[in-house]
């Protein structure tokens, strides 16, 4: 057996390893979030049955609301209705939103896809958007292009995500008439069509990008910045390599280590800039039920909710760490 | 190799926006004559099953009820063949159904269907708020297959107005639990429109019923699209997107000088006012509260704080009701005269501070709303300012509704309730002294017994004229009383494409969205290509 096999393979043990080992602390720690988010729920005074009411709260009898509650059980002690859920999650049910008036399954079903493929998309256009624009910066500290950029970056920074949703809309939609204001496709679509959603998926994704954006390209440009200045990447210069190789090549690889620990903590800001872009261009993605959920105390789905986006950092968490393996050597998965 | 990839990903991507960009955008302004009609609203029902209180007024699209409602108001029969008719003692009302109603789905309408319908509501293992509504109601039967009687506790003249409640199909909930039915999101019914596919969160989208009772549906359907954000709906209204779309009274007047568009103001009963406690030692004093009445400038709230989209409120019965009595309407603009005449002659002298004093307590209360209700805010604000110019001090206070509900017996508060309907439907949980103190009915624990009396009469007379005589001493005793003091009615403003025949406006409850808004009756409507 050679040297390098015997290495990879230690590498992917390691790997299988550490997989493990986070599994196991991922279960308490789902535990722990469900758990709060019911102590929470019961902590808030609004009451479940008036938000279900809605505008009906105001002409409906005390009886009426009380008998509602006892349908839905929710007058139980706190760890009864708590191992009511955990027992049915278990089952694989996920249990009935009161804010929706359907399983709390088939809300995720029907608008995860959507915020996914929005907060998917904007991820993907903010790595490389950021990765080009911020090495570009780099290369040239101090010049006309890094002062713009950082310039736009800090404006664009201070201004609210809505804001710009709603400036995108009035110039897009508007005045050039290029793009459609909302909603997921056609308002007269008979069918959800691929390119239809794409068209108008682009301003959506577009904005939530340009708004986490200037994190990221401020970022990257001072990582490459340093490592421009790296005995490596020095070296890789003085041997009379191109610059852009030596840019691309050697100092953005160098900045990039930093770079992905970054993602895995920044993936829950995005999640929280998708809510607003949801609502401005009238996606139906979960973000609008989220909201709605908190608002009617609706633990079902709260909690569903809250446990899905765990389950999606501590993935991402995992993914940056394996990544991180993969791409420093020094890096040992013990 | 990553180089090369990049530079293809990068012209690949430039290509594709290109392409998108060239693609024209949607431009429904020349949608051909038989395309569907575009609507945009604000409000998204939870359901479309008319027992969990969907479209229970009527004009539901989807659904109808024994009886509907005209452009002004009136009952005419739907489902029943006739006006149900009402049994001499008033407890026992007959509807024959029409003849040959069909189901979206083919099946024949039954009195079953309309036994099960109200049967459901009255189940206390359903989850339905509209069983408060429906207190009178005794037992439903169906002695054959085109008959079906209602039995009530007392009788209660204004019963057929509760007949505009959609009827569902018995069938369709064979062994199903109605809370969590798949029906509740693919409903089927009797009216002019079936359900093609809702998408919650984004649109519904209805298809005429061709086989209709009342005539086939002149346009080919309807599309509601669901837009909560009023700005987000104004700018996608100003795309073109929208034949007809609700906006706030400011926003909608942007359209006033737009071309291919009117604004339409709609008139509704929908009130707003301040409900004063009896068991505040300020507010308990009726000269306080009379003074306020006259104290408040309603037509500069209509024009400040409502943008012109509203009248002036005297009372709970709307100008536009033949119960109304004219006799209680005041004068649109404040009297402080008036109203310090009043309070000097009731022993309120005033402070070293300009506020009253009476026997040692300070004319200062609270005054609570929602905080997130703007409206309700800037009318809190208004009569705070307004109470201050006759030496009361109102504290303005922003609260969550949990945090008022416990202080309403105690503090004032902003309201809003009515409507247009019936005088007893909101009213007599409101002021009968019967719901003192029970959550949101009666909180401030008004009690007159002339009051009492008069909303029983209106309940229970059956005689017309003598339902309007009792609603006049009603609204008398309130005026003189002023338990509340009312302040405005909203009217509800909506932006309609030019292009469009047959919109009739008409009075609209507090409720409305996909039912009950200025397409009420969207069936009849028609485009101009």
């Amino acid at each position: 057996m050679t040297a390098p096999t015997r290495a990879r393979r230690r590498r992917r043990t390691g790997a299988g390893r550490m997989i493990r080992n986070r599994l196991l602390v991922a279960v308490p720690v789902l535990f722990a979030t469900s758990a709060g988010m019911f102590a929470l729920g019961a902590a808030s005074p609004i009451d479940p049955a008036q938000q279900y009411a809605g505008a009906a709260a105001f002409t409906t009898s005390e009886e009426n609301l009380a008998q509602i509650r006892a349908n839905w059980g929710i007058d139980d002690p706190l760890p009864v209705q708590y191992l009511r859920w955990l027992g049915n999650l278990l089952r694989g049910d996920l249990g009935w939103s009161t804010s929706r008036h359907e399983p709390v399954a088939d809300v995720l079903a029907a608008r995860a896809g959507w915020t996914l493929l929005l907060v998917g998309a904007a991820l993907v256009v903010v790595l490389l958007a950021s990765l080009l624009l911020g090495t570009l910066a780099a290369y040239r500290r101090g010049g006309w292009f890094d002062r713009a950029l950082r310039t736009t970056a800090y404006a664009i920074q201070s201004v609210p995500s809505f804001w710009l949703g709603l400036a995108a809309i009035a110039l897009f939609a508007l005045s050039l008439g290029w793009l459609p204001a909302g909603g997921l496709t056609d308002i007269t679509a008979t069918s959800t069509d691929v390119a239809d959603v794409a068209r108008h998926l682009i301003l959506p994704v577009g904005v939530l990008a340009v708004s986490q954006l200037p994190w990221f390209v401020l970022f990257i440009r001072d990582s490459v910045a340093d490592s421009l200045r790296d005995d490596h990447v020095l070296a890789a210069r003085a041997r009379g390599l191109p610059g852009r190789t030596v840019l691309f090549g050697h100092a953005l690889r160098t900045g990039l280590l930093p770079f992905l620990t970054l993602i895995g903590t920044h993936l829950p800001e995005l999640v929280g800039g998708a809510v607003l872009v949801e609502t401005v261009f009238s996606l139906p993605g979960l973000g609008a039920v989220t909201v709605q959920a908190a608002l009617g105390s609706d633990f079902p789905l709260l909690a569903a909710t809250t446990l899905a986006t765990t389950v999606v950092v501590l993935a991402a968490n995992l993914g940056t760490d394996l990544a991180y393996a993969a791409a420093d050597p020094r890096v040992r998965l013990e | 190799m990553s180089r090369t990839t990049g530079v293809r990903l990068a012209a690949g991507t430039a290509l594709l926006l290109a392409l998108v960009a060239c693609s024209s955008p949607t431009n429904p302004s020349g949608a051909p004559a038989d395309a569907p009609l575009i609507v945009a609203t604000a409000g998204e029902p939870d359901t479309l099953n008319p027992v969990l209180n969907y479209g229970v007024d009527g004009a539901a699209l989807i659904f109808d009820g024994l009886v509907s409602r005209d452009e002004r108001n009136h009952l005419v029969p739907a489902l029943a063949r006739e006006l149900p008719t009402v049994s001499d003692d008033g407890k026992s009302i007959t509807a024959r159904l029409r003849d040959g109603v069909l189901f979206h789905d083919g099946t024949p309408l039954t009195a079953r269907d309309v036994v099960f319908t109200y049967q459901a509501v009255l189940d206390e293992k359903v989850d339905s708020t509209l069983r408060s509504d429906l207190d009178m109601l005794a037992s439903v039967t169906a002695p054959d297959d085109t008959t079906v009687v209602f039995t009530l506790r007392y009788a209660y003249a204004p019963f057929l107005q509760r007949l505009t409640l959609g009827i569902v199909p018995a069938a369709a909930f064979d062994g199903q639990d109605v809370n969590k039915a798949a029906f509740n999101r693919q409903p089927i019914g009797t009216g002019p429109y079936r359900v093609t596919s809702w998408t919650p969160g984004d649109r519904l989208v209805l298809a005429a019923n061709d086989r209709y009772w009342g005539g086939r549906p002149t346009n080919s359907g309807v599309v509601v699209a669901f837009v909560p954000d009023d700005n987000v709906r104004a700018q996608r209204t100003r795309a073109g997107e929208f034949d007809a779309a609700e906006l706030p009274p400011k926003l909608a007047s942007g359209f006033d000088t737009q071309a291919g568009y009117r604004v339409h103001k709609t008139p509704t009963a929908d009130y707003r006012g301040v409900m004063l406690p009896m068991g505040n030692p300020v507010t308990g004093d009726v000269a306080v509260r009379r003074a306020l009445n006259v104290a408040v400038d309603r037509a500069a709230m209509v024009n400040g704080v409502l943008g012109g989209a509203g009248e002036p409120a005297y009372g709970p019965v709307p100008p536009s009701s033949e119960f109304a009595e004219p006799a209680v309407a005041g004068a649109p603009t404040a009297d402080p005269a008036a109203a310090t005449a009043l309070l000097d002659a009731a022993g309120w002298r005033p402070g070293p501070d300009g506020i009253r004093v009476k026997n040692g307590t300070r004319a200062a209360f609270s005054l609570m709303y929602p905080a997130a209700d703007s409206l309700r805010k800037e009318l809190a604000l208004a009569v705070t300012a307004d109470a201050k110019k006759i030496g009361i001090a109102v504290t303005p206070e922003g609260l969550t509704w949990d945090a008022i509900t416990p202080r309403m017996g105690s503090d004032a508060l902003i309201m809003g309730y009515g409507t247009p309907y019936d005088p007893d439907f909101v009213s007599y949980k409101l002021f009968h002294s019967d719901f003192a103190g029970q959550g949101f009915f009666n909180p401030g624990s008004y009690a007159s017994e002339v009051t009492d009396r008069a909303l029983r009469d209106g309940r229970a007379e059956a005689d017309p004229a003598r339902r309007k005589a009792a609603y006049a001493t009603f609204q008398r005793q309130l005026a003189t009383d002023v338990p509340w003091v009312f302040l405005t009615y909203l009217e509800h403003t909506y932006v309609v494409r030019d292009s469009v025949n047959g919109v009739v406006p008409r009075v609209e409850p507090h409720e409305h969205d996909v039912a009950n808004s200025i397409w009420w009756n969207i069936n009849t409507w028609t485009r101009r290509s």
